[in-house]
């Protein structure tokens, strides 16, 4: 019911949304909780095991009942907050976790099943027969109990992550965070002021309080007015700070709207910190406390002061403290019907008129199925049944201390107040005030904010003004007597979204599970999406009770991030489709996709793996198609992501004498050499070549995948373990656009288009050298993967596409052409050349083969480690060629091989397949592989068997090299 | 006679224009890292001055102007961009080309702070990073090179290969900001 004249809600924008498929009216400012209580709607959910019917409970974050799944598809959002969700036109909420409906919930029998459904049944009773409990107890009680669900569709909806920073984060604009932000802004900081309302203000929009003479909302918006105009503040609505992180850091939550990213994950840095997080009013368990209509009595108040909606017609309060007392006077003044008030305090007086007062009076039970409609009331002069459609209870209030506790501080108990409050210095940096820290008068907040302001700027090393006067407004002293729970038979609950009781956790701890973080475990209190911000500090002062020990000795749970639910997409924001890895293209990127190439993934890069032509429908057409150009013709290949550093210094030399298990300093400017990187554990990292551009200067490939691992690895040394040596290292990877040219028409293609030609004298097999083409300075070298007569022609990557095209289109002439990865691989296991398959973190020199590559000359990074006896051990892994025995079949990598006759096992494997191709040039199948002493075994047949895509098969051991073992291609 | 032509690294995806942000390719000329051999840093300092006219950038600042420019690229490392460096400077320090390794973009307009906050995990505030003020640092996944040239104005590194990603990652920041108004 919408009182007139109250509220903060614009009654002059309607706005039409949908709950549960009726269509409902409530204006701009409404959530959703506010717009369905306005029409006498309480009934907005079931709870998660018992499916008990539950309506809203606060008017925050904090709101344990009224989850409500809105959107659908993609944009589907669980678990929201209708006490949170803005109402939006055409925004579409649903209930959860109810069947046929809301109001007849087949569920709800679990309800009459409770005393065989409580804490710690399941551990008890799923316990037999072994092997049910995954199979069938779980997936049945997951679907019974539960929350709000996804649809399965990816989201589609936008999340955002980003940076801020500031010299002061204000968390929370209540009035010790606006004025705490004022006071600093004023000064001159760099302010940033949170808060997840989409109102600033806090408090001051829910209560009458009189601020400076004006309502406390209007003073409020008046600050964030003058905040919004200074330009060294800037105010953030609508963000929750969810978590607490070293040097300075805050997550934050943006909720998004229609037309802003569904949620922004915030990352801020801050050099002081005032937590300004306020408070959150607490329950009192009796029985039946959770019907719908049962609040807390600050949301009442705020329903009724911030969206001018009566929560009941016939209200009743129940509280232990003196806040109560607003709620009743607030509902008076507005013209809405008290039923009674009731305090548990024996001494308490109440200055109302016309309400019927109960001083030493308990709630002690209600009526009503689907909402409140009676309750039962004990008081000294008996047991009295009063109508009510609302009860407004306050347990009191406990400060939000979560974000000072993120770094593991524990909070601190305070008798007088009764509840806990952070510790000081449990943040570096950050510092609590008013609520939060408290101080509940709104006067106290006013000025905690402005002493914490104070306080900050003189810490950041600004001038820090006077106190200036501040505005006039309550300081009602706060006075409460605890009252956790009361006592009776029936179920009083303490925490409404996990449906746990006081009997469930005095169950717990006659269990024994007497320690908090037990008794959370043991009854699941304090979990789910809101971390039982509603429930935590009574349950364990219920546990303290049943256990006979002091609320601070019995201490709190750990409190951890996030402090409210963050979509797994808003922490994964930005990382969909071509957003989840940078890509790296080649400079012939376009032409080999205007060639139809696909391009496949080799670590960030994209490679062409074939140039199909049109009558191929098969990539093996294309790829041995390709194998034959670079063996009978020419091919052209993009080879520009191997890596490509420079080293350049006096010491450039004596470096890779280091780094290279082979010795390079003997190599002479002009050539090119062969080079085994070892780690330092004596294992094989990388192979690839050092090309001695001049005496004190070199270029080294590294392979694709290990090129940023070798930079790594070569700084680290440099850096580390001989920092004296004088040399600098640096990739020029991306200057240079580099390209094979292979086969028997290498010279002939290169010397139609080098400015001047190349000959067999002075390029030899392992030359390289500046040349020129078409006036562009380029470079090359006369190295051969493919065992073909061979040269790679680098060019700065500005000419890249246009040099691809160039090479391709005379190469095409010639009988030839463009060649892709697919036969490049064919190529190298024809000719026996080793790749990251062959070097896969576990072989060594010896199992390569390449033993003799560790120089006896000299000292290298890996060589003492690598000659330890079980590297070298002749029973290891050895590099072997592999091919059918009879006639052509398919053999796979990854295949185990065995010994003839020999049982098909792990304990029997005697090796495995790294590399397999069909070989074109032999016409069958061949293989890499690494077999245990393997090198003498040459000639053996063994059983080549891979499960997964069913081969089972003979094969013949050979050598690695399958295609010109003398070299005589290579070097013609 | 071969006529290869040239193509610049964000050939056919720039100029971009989103709300008041405008992200064009920059030309900056050469690109020569310098790094001082052992012990030379003061040396190269000297040559650099005498041949080019701009100081030696200290960590994190960036010297010159657009015609010759020095920007601090990492540890002992500074980007010469602008004209061929001076032979002298080949004397006490490695010189390597990096003319086509770099793929540069300058971001300009009202909001382009904000569109570096999606990107660059710096604090890019005008106080903090003033105009000559640079970083190598992160642009969403990419290592890169940040530098103020302007109130408004950034000038933005990667690798060339990842020319596109960077117009990709700033396309969404861009179209993010700009769907707030």
């Amino acid at each position: 019911m919408r009182i007139d004249g109250k509220g903060l809600v614009d009654r002059s924008r309607p706005v039409r949304f949908q709950f549960d498929g009726i269509g409902h009216t409530g204006f701009e400012g409404d959530t959703v909780a506010s717009a369905l209580l306005a029409k006498g709607v309480r009934l907005m959910g079931r709870s998660f095991k018992y499916h008990r019917p539950r309506g809203v409970l606060t008017a925050d974050s904090a709101e344990p009942n009224a989850l409500i799944t809105v959107g659908r598809g993609g944009r589907q959002e669980p678990n929201v907050r209708a006490t949170l969700q803005e109402i939006a036109p055409g925004l579409e909420a649903r209930a959860q976790n109810a069947w046929p409906s809301l109001r007849f919930d087949a569920m709800a029998l679990n309800d009459l099943m409770w005393p065989f459904l409580r804490a710690g049944f399941y551990y008890k009773t799923f316990m037999w027969p072994r092997g049910f409990w995954e199979r069938l107890y779980e997936p049945i009680i997951r679907r019974a109990a539960g929350l709000g669900a996804l649809n399965g569709d990816p989201a589609d909806g936008r999340f955002e992550k980003a940076y801020a920073f500031c010299d002061l984060l204000v968390i929370g604009a209540g009035p010790t965070g606006l004025m705490a932000a004022l006071t600093a802004a004023r000064a001159g900081a760099d302010v940033l002021l949170v808060d997840e309302d989409s109102l600033p203000g806090g408090r001051l929009n829910a209560e009458t309080h009189l601020v400076s003479g004006v309502p406390g909302a209007g003073w409020a918006a008046a600050a964030a007015a003058e905040l919004a105009d200074l330009p060294n503040a800037r105010l953030m609505t609508r963000t929750t700070v969810v978590g607490a992180y070293d040097h300075g850091t805050y997550g934050a939550l943006e909720r998004g709207g229609p037309d802003r990213p569904a949620e922004t994950f915030w990352r801020i840095v801050a050099e002081r910190v005032i937590l300004a997080a306020g408070a959150q009013e607490r329950m009192v368990a009796f029985a039946d406390n959770d019907r719908p209509g049962i609040m807390t009595a600050s949301a009442v108040r705020a329903y009724l002061n911030r969206w001018g909606v009566a929560s009941g017609q016939r209200i009743a309060v129940f509280g232990n403290n003196d806040d109560a007392h607003r709620t009743a006077r607030d509902l008076s003044e507005a013209g809405v019907e008290v039923a009674a008030v009731i305090d548990s305090r024996a001494d308490a007086t109440c200055d109302l008129a016309d309400v019927p007062f109960h001083a030493g009076a308990v709630v002690t039970g209600t009526r009503g199925r689907l909402g409140l409609r009676q309750i039962t009331v004990k008081t000294d002069r008996g047991i009295r049944e009063i109508d009510a459609d609302c009860l407004a209870v306050s347990g009191g209030w406990n400060p939000t201390v979560h974000l000072s506790c993120h770094m593991n501080a524990r909070p601190g108990w305070r008798a007088d107040i009764a509840a806990f409050v952070p510790t000081a210095g449990s943040v570096p940096g950050m510092v609590a005030a008013g609520a939060c820290a408290g101080d509940f008068s709104t006067a106290a907040c006013l000025r905690a904010g402005q002493e914490a302001a104070r306080e900050a700027l003189g810490d950041l090393g600004q001038h820090v003004p006077p106190a200036a006067p501040l505005p006039k407004t309550e300081d009602t002293p706060y006075r409460i007597k605890p009252l956790w729970s009361v006592p009776g038979k029936g179920r009083a609950w303490l925490d409404f979204q996990n449906d746990v009781s006081v009997k469930d956790v005095a169950q717990a701890a006659a269990e024994n599970f007497r320690s908090v973080e037990h008794m959370k475990r043991y009854t699941t209190q304090g979990m789910a999406t809101d971390q039982g911000k509603t429930s935590n500090v009574a349950a364990l002062a219920v546990l303290a009770e049943v256990t006979g020990r002091e609320i601070p000795e019995t201490g709190t749970t750990t409190f951890r991030p996030p402090y409210t639910t963050v979509s797994v997409a808003a922490f994964g924001a930005g990382g969909q489709g071509a957003g989840f890895a940078p890509e790296r293209r080649i400079t012939s990127h376009g032409a080999a996709v205007a060639r139809g190439a696909p391009m496949i993934e080799a670590g960030l890069w994209r490679r062409h793996s074939y140039f199909p032509q049109t009558q191929e429908n098969h990539w093996r057409q294309s790829c041995d198609r390709e194998v034959a150009y670079v063996r009978q013709a020419v091919g052209v290949c993009d080879v520009s992501t191997l890596g490509k550093i420079d080293v350049q210094g006096p010491d450039a030399a004596a470096f890779l004498d280091v780094v290279y298990s082979n010795r390079m300093s003997t190599l002479a400017p002009g050539r090119v050499r062969y080079g085994l990187m070892l780690r330092e554990d004596g294992f094989v990292m990388d192979d690839g070549t050092a090309a001695r551009l001049g005496p004190e200067h070199f270029l080294l490939t590294a392979t694709t995948a290990a090129a940023g691992l070798v930079m790594r690895h070569l700084e680290f040394v440099h850096q580390a373990h001989c920092p004296r040596l004088d040399l600098r290292l640096m990739s020029v990877t991306e200057h240079w656009a580099q390209f094979a040219v292979a086969g028997p028409g290498a010279r002939a293609l290169l010397n139609d288009l080098l400015d001047d030609p190349v000959d067999a004298e002075a390029w030899a097999f392992m030359a390289c050298g500046p040349v020129t083409i078409g006036g562009v300075a380029a470079r090359l070298f006369r190295i051969s993967f493919s065992g073909e007569h061979a040269y790679e022609i680098a060019v700065p990557a500005r000419y890249g596409e246009s040099l691809f095209t160039t090479l391709v289109r005379r190469a095409e002439a010639m009988g030839g052409g463009a060649y892709g990865v697919e036969a490049l691989n064919v190529l190298r296991i024809e000719k026996g050349h080793i790749t990251h398959a062959e070097m896969d973190g576990r072989t060594t020199a010896s199992d390569l083969g390449l033993e003799r590559m560790i120089s006896g000359q000299k000292d290298c990074i890996g060589k003492t480690m690598a000659a330890r006896p079980g590297l070298v051990a002749e029973d290891r892994g050895q590099l072997v060629g592999i091919r059918p025995a009879g006639g052509d079949v398919s053999l796979s990598a990854g295949a185990h091989l065995f010994d003839r006759g020999a049982a098909v096992g792990r304990e029997t494997s005697r090796g495995h397949v790294t590399s397999v191709a069909f070989s074109p040039t032999l016409g069958h199948h061949i293989a890499l592989g690494l077999v245990a002493g393997g090198r003498g075994r040459i000639g053996d047949t063994m059983r080549l068997v891979d499960h997964m895509r069913g081969v089972d098969v003979m094969v013949e051991i050979c050598a690695p090299v399958f295609v010109d073992p003398d070299g005589s291609r290579l070097r013609g | 006679m071969v006529d290869l032509t040239d193509r610049s690294p964000c050939a056919g995806s720039l100029p971009l224009r989103i709300g008041t942000l405008t992200v064009t390719e920059v030309e900056l000329g050469r690109l020569t890292t310098v790094s001082p051999f052992l012990g030379q840093r003061r040396l190269s300092a000297q040559r650099m001055e005498a041949a080019h006219g701009i100081p030696w950038p200290e960590p994190n600042r960036t010297t010159g102007t657009d015609a010759a420019r020095a920007i601090w690229f990492g540890h002992d490392t500074v980007l010469l961009a602008g004209p061929a460096a001076d032979p002298s400077l080949a004397q006490s320090a490695a010189l390597t080309d990096q003319s086509d390794a770099w793929a540069t973009m300058r971001v300009s307009g009202a909001g382009a702070e904000a569109v570096l906050a999606r990107l660059v995990p710096v604090d890019l505030r005008p106080a903090r990073f003033e105009e000559g003020h640079t970083a190598r640092t992160l642009i969403k996944q990419m290592t890169g090179s940040v530098t103020r040239t302007g109130p408004d104005v950034f000038l933005l590194m990667v690798f060339r290969s990842m020319a596109q990603t960077l117009v990709h990652d700033l396309t969404e920041a861009m179209e993010a900001v700009a769907a707030r108004g």
